[in-house]
This record gives C-alpha cells, sequence and structure tokens, in this order.
C-alpha cells in the first residue's frame, strides 16, 4: 500500500481514475493501445476512455467491429509481439464469445511455450447487477476466469484501487482480465494526484474491526462498508477484507484477519453455486481452521438469471440488510 | 520439402515404435505450400500456423534437433517438452506457434500485424488455415478485420480437401473458398498449392504488396492429404482415385522437375542435396532420444506461480 505519499487531498469518480490509469501508462509506454467498441470518439460506454483518441491519436485508440473473438485475438496477437494492449469488452457476458482466445490461447502462450512467450495483454470489462439490464447484461462471471490457470482476475471497488491496479495490470507480462462494476462508474473518492501502482495481489483492509470478518470484492464492498456501519451501532465491529484481485489472491491478509475476529462472511454477487466465495472459504477452512469460531458463511446471489424488473432485480443480489443479518448469523451463529 | 516429407516419415516410425505419443498431424503431401510461402517472407516476418504445423515451423527455418525433441517431449525441444507437436513456437524468431485450436492462430496473426501497422514498420504476417478451418468464425472474424484495418496480412488456405474425414463438399455450399476473400473485400486468388514454384510467385507478390501497405491478401491453394488426419488414422475415406492422381502430381516430384528443368541440378546433385538432409534428421533424432525430459522438480517450480 502507498497511501502515504499521498500528493494532494482529491476526489475523483471511479471512471476518471481508470481515464488516468490509461492516460499516465499510454503517456508512459508507446506500446500501450486500446481498442474496443465505441471507445475512441465516443469515449467508451461508460466515458473511461474519454479524450484519449485527442491526446493519443488512431492508431493507438480505435474502434473493432462487434467481433470479440477476433479483435481480442489481435490483442493477444499484438501482446505477443512486443505491444501492450488493452482490450475493452463492453459487458463481460460478451467474454463468452471470447472464450477460446483468452482461455485456449491467451492463458496457455507462456506455459506452452516453456516460458519462451508472454502476453502482457490487458482485457477490460464490467460486470454486475443494476439499473435494470436483465439477464445478458447483468452477470457476474468472475469464477470462470478465476478457475483458469494463466489468467489474473482483478476486481478493484474503490476510485483508488482502480487506478492503482489499472496501472500495475498494465505493466504486468501476463493477460489480466479487470473486470469493472457498472454501478461503480459515478462512485467518488480519494485518489492521489501523483503516481502509485498497487500491485496484483495485495488485499486491502477497507476497515478495520475486531469481531467478524467480511471479505467483498467489486460492487458488494460499498454495501459491505454501509452494512459494517449499521453494525458498529449496534456494537458489533466488523473487519472488511477486499482482495481487489482474486487471483493472485493475497491469502494472507485474509488469514491474519480471520485469525484476529475468529468469524467470517464472504460476500459475492455472483451466483452462490460453484462462486469465488466457496474457493476462499475452503483456503479458510484449510489453513485457519483452528482458528474459527462458527462456520464460515457465504452469502452469494440467487442461482438465477438477472431479472429485468428491478424490485426483481433486487432480490437476487444480497443488499445491506442481508449483510447484516448474515453477519449476525455468523456472530451469533444461529 | 524433402526434409519435411522426411521430418514426418521419420517421426511416424518414432510413434509407432512408441517413443512419440499424444497427438501428431503429419503435413505430407502439402509440403510446397509452408516451403513456397515461407521462402517468399523474410526473418521480421511472423507467420502463425495450425494444428498440422510441422511443416510451418520447418519451413520457416526450424531446428531439427530442437524440432525432434519437442515432439519427443523432451527439454530441448523448442517449448522445452511441455507444447508438443501440436503448439511447436519460436518466438525469437517471429513463429507464434502452430495451433491446436482450428483457426484460432488467425486472429493472432491479424494482432501481430496490427503491432506492425501501429509500430510502422514494413513486414507482414502470413497465417496458415485449412480448408475445414474456413468455416469456424476466428478465421472469418481475422479475414475482416485484417480488411477493415488494411493490415500486411496474407491468409493461406491449405485446402487438402478433408476436415478429418469430411469432404469439403459436405462442409460448404461454396467450396471454392478464396471467394471467402473476395466477400470481405480482400483480393484472393486460388492456385496449385503442389506446385512449390507457383506457390512462391504467389506469395511472394503478396507479401511484398503487404509490405508496400496493399495488404491484406488471402490464397488458397489446392493440395491433398496423404495420409490420414493424424497418425493414427489410416485415411479410408480418402477417394483412391484422388490417391492416385496426388501420388503423381506430389509436391516432391513437381520440386525435382523444377530443380532440373529450371535450375538445371542433375540427378547426382538432387540426390547429393538429400542426402544431406537425410543426414541431418538422422543426426537430429540421435540427439533428440538421447536428450533428457524436465524433472518434476524443475516443473513444480515452473508453475508455482500459476
Amino acid at each position: 500500500m502507498v497511501k502515504d505519499v499521498l500528493i494532494e487531498k482529491r476526489e475523483i469518480m471511479y471512471r476518471d481514475a481508470l481515464n488516468e490509469a490509461l492516460k499516465e501508462e499510454m503517456a508512459r509506454d508507446d506500446k500501450v493501445f486500446i481498442m474496443g467498441e465505441g471507445i475512441a470518439q465516443r469515449g467508451g460506454s461508460y466515458k473511461v476512455t474519454v479524450g484519449l483518441l485527442e491526446q493519443f491519436g488512431k492508431k493507438r485508440v480505435f474502434d473493432t467491429p462487434i467481433s470479440e473473438n477476433g479483435f481480442t485475438g489481435a490483442g493477444i496477437g499484438a501482446a505477443l509481439t512486443g505491444m501492450r494492449p488493452v482490450v475493452e469488452i463492453l459487458f463481460i457476458d460478451f467474454t463468452m464469445l471470447i472464450l477460446d482466445q483468452l482461455i485456449n490461447q491467451a492463458a496457455k502462450f507462456r506455459f506452452m511455450s516453456g516460458d519462451t512467450a508472454s502476453v502482457p495483454l490487458v482485457l477490460r470489462t464490467q460486470g454486475g447487477v443494476g439499473n435494470g439490464l436483465a439477464a445478458q447484461h447483468s452477470q457476474s462471471l468472475e469464477a470462470l476466469f478465476y478457475h483458469i490457470p494463466g489468467l489474473k482476475v482483478v476486481m478493484p471497488s474503490t476510485p483508488y484501487d482502480a487506478k492503482g491496479l489499472l496501472k500495475a495490470a498494465i505493466r504486468c507480462d501476463d493477460p489480466v482480465i479487470f473486470i469493472e462494476h457498472k454501478l461503480l462508474y459515478m462512485n467518488k473518492g480519494e485518489v492521489p494526484g501523483g503516481e502509485y501502482i498497487i500491485p496484483l495481489g495485495q488485499a486491502d483492509i477497507k476497515r478495520t474491526g475486531t469481531d467478524l470478518t467480511i471479505i467483498a470484492w467489486s460492487g458488494m464492498v460499498p454495501k459491505v462498508m454501509q452494512a459494517a456501519e449499521i453494525l458498529a451501532k449496534e456494537g458489533i465491529s466488523a473487519e472488511v477484507v477486499d482482495p481487489r484481485s482474486l487471483v493472485p489472491l493475497d491469502k494472507m491478509t485474509i488469514i491474519n484477519s480471520v485469525k484476529k475476529t475468529e468469524h467470517v462472511l464472504i460476500v459475492q454477487e455472483a451466483a452462490r453455486r460453484g462462486g469465488v466465495g466457496s474457493d476462499i472459504s475452503s483456503i479458510i477452512q484449510e489453513e485457519a481452521f483452528d482458528y474459527i469460531d462458527s462456520p464460515v458463511k457465504i452469502l452469494g446471489g440467487l442461482n438465477t438469471p438477472c431479472p429485468f424488473n428491478l424490485n426483481l432485480e433486487k432480490v437476487v443480489i444480497p443488499q445491506v440488510e442481508d449483510i447484516i443479518r448474515a453477519a449476525k448469523e455468523v456472530i451469533y451463529a444461529v | 520439402m524433402y526434409k519435411i516429407r522426411n521430418f514426418e516419415e521419420q517421426a511416424i516410425k518414432l510413434y509407432r515404435d512408441g517413443l512419440i505419443r499424444g497427438y501428431f498431424h503429419p503435413y505430407l503431401g502439402e509440403e510446397a505450400i509452408a516451403t513456397g510461402v515461407c521462402a517468399a517472407m523474410d526473418s521480421h516476418d511472423y507467420i502463425t500456423s495450425t494444428h498440422r504445423g510441422h511443416g510451418h515451423c520447418l519451413a520457416w527455418g526450424a531446428d531439427l534437433k530442437r524440432m525432434f525433441s519437442e515432439v519427443l517431449g523432451r527439454e530441448n525441444g523448442y517449448c522445452k517438452g511441455l507444447g508438443g507437436s501440436m503448439h511447436i513456437a519460436d518466438y525469437t524468431k517471429n513463429n507464434l506457434g502452430a495451433n491446436g485450436i482450428v483457426g484460432s492462430g488467425v486472429p493472432i496473426a491479424v494482432g501481430a500485424a496490427l503491432g506492425i501497422s501501429i509500430r510502422n514498420e514494413k513486414h507482414m504476417v502470413s497465417t496458415f488455415i485449412s480448408d475445414g478451418g474456413s468455416g469456424i468464425g476466428s478465421f472469418l472474424e481475422g479475414l475482416n478485420l485484417a480488411s477493415a484495418w488494411k493490415l500486411p496480412v496474407l491468409f493461406v488456405i491449405e485446402n487438402n480437401q478433408y476436415a478429418v474425414s469430411t469432404p469439403i463438399e459436405e462442409s460448404t455450399g461454396e467450396t471454392e473458398l478464396y471467394k471467402r476473400g473476395i466477400g470481405f473485400g480482400v483480393e484472393s486468388i486460388r492456385i496449385d498449392g503442389n506446385d512449390v514454384i507457383e506457390v512462391y510467385k504467389t506469395a511472394k507478390s503478396f507479401a511484398d504488396r503487404c509490405k508496400n501497405g496493399q495488404g491484406p491478401f488471402l490464397m488458397e491453394c489446392i493440395t491433398f492429404r496423404k495420409s490420414g488426419h493424424h497418425v493414427n488414422d489410416p485415411g479410408l475415406y480418402l477417394p483412391k482415385e484422388k490417391l492416385e492422381h496426388f501420388k503423381l502430381h506430389d509436391p516432391l516430384i513437381i520440386g525435382k522437375k523444377h530443380l532440373t528443368s529450371s535450375a538445371g541440378l542433375s540427378e547426382a546433385e538432387i540426390s547429393e542435396i538429400e542426402k544431406q538432409a537425410m543426414a541431418e534428421i538422422m543426426e537430429a533424432i540421435d540427439f533428440a532420444v538421447k536428450s533428457p525430459e524436465m524433472s518434476e522438480e524443475k516443473f513444480l517450480k515452473f508453475v508455482e506461480e500459476y
């Protein structure tokens, strides 16, 4: 963590933090270029790439046809031959079209080549539930990528993390899937004016506490923080651990927190079944079983596609009140 | 071509002896395509290959010792024995690799060309694909991207007429595959893929034009697989009359004719070249068979970070 290098205090939006990271890295290294659907002139659907075309020109900032598998493969080919592409896939749901290139190709080259090749590719995409986008634009699919050896998976929850992690991802020599959350783009947070990098594989303790550890990432973090505030008023002190990158996973910070609080709640927006939460839970049981005082609880999304109806949309993913209830269940082991 | 033919034939023997395991897709009968195309390019250019990739690697200049070592799973191989027959690559020499997934090398080739274009270099990329791969999305998307972005890519369809055991007539309503390129606005041509000089001349013209910013291009090379899909496939579905035809219309026979008629080489000179190539192959096999495999300790250290 480099939070102590604050040069100027200022608050900016998550999308602007990402924009700054791209601008800084593109200015630093002319091998970095970006492509995706509507990212050039239009500046991206979530305004993350605004101003890049003007600053870096159309050779390094350009729109792609709707051809996800093709242009992701092109990103991989460019990465294999010395470039550092940042490829945007508009919705994580559309990554289902690029699985061959990402999983069979990008994730394998370093290995299959006996460590003679590298694919420094960043695949920026966006997921999660929000705004009634329905079943094909609301998924949380990190578990699919988490499962694949050779991929790194990053899911920032704050503007500060978004900037520092994106810069680290661009400098990483292996393929990184960088998953943003559609409801976080307008969130504001403190981001220092100077250069900083957050290494992949470093969890952040978003709030310290003593009674239980709540592990959450991406869009669930703001909700967990709200829940923790309310719990504090009721005398329950929750420690909130945000892994920030799921691969590599900072097991140490998680285990140390668990040893301290002896109670664990994992909150994931993704469907409960087969999620990353299950794997984190198994790691805790293997490495800190003697320290935990009650069963590890996972609060996840329902095992269902996301409904369009806004009231029902809320039902399928954890809400603040669900988190509070689950935290109490863990503490009192009811 | 002779080297490729004999690499495959000797490797098949090693396979039959149980020394090579896994999948092994011979390039027998298609040698003129890789040879002609790679000869038309230079070392700053790039290639992407297919699951039937030994010929492309050798034509690109791969070392026989490291080739045999890789197909034998030895540490001296191009991929330290971790890749094997379907994944041979040499990134230090711009060979972006064979590929176990049909068609998937195409977008990667387009990406290498994209890098060339961003860096304003005058190089090009050849991507090999087959008739079987000509219907897959990766190929068609790659073709469209290269066309939309005017990239220096040469698409080389090796039309050996069979996708595993399915004849091309059963795979598509348009068997003249070069027309796929035309449909995407790419200048395309169909040629005899068993005539190495015809392949070379076509590829040379397209490669040079790619470097002048006129790409992409597509060449469909008609050829025939002289054997089954892989080493354990007897290829019983291959029609006798085609086998007979291509037995005579063989890249090596045609190549030899060029050597005597155009290059003026005598039979004796040709057999001297062949003898030398064969000696190199036998020496490489000896080297590879004696080479060590990666140790378990080394492997586990290598994958620690995964």
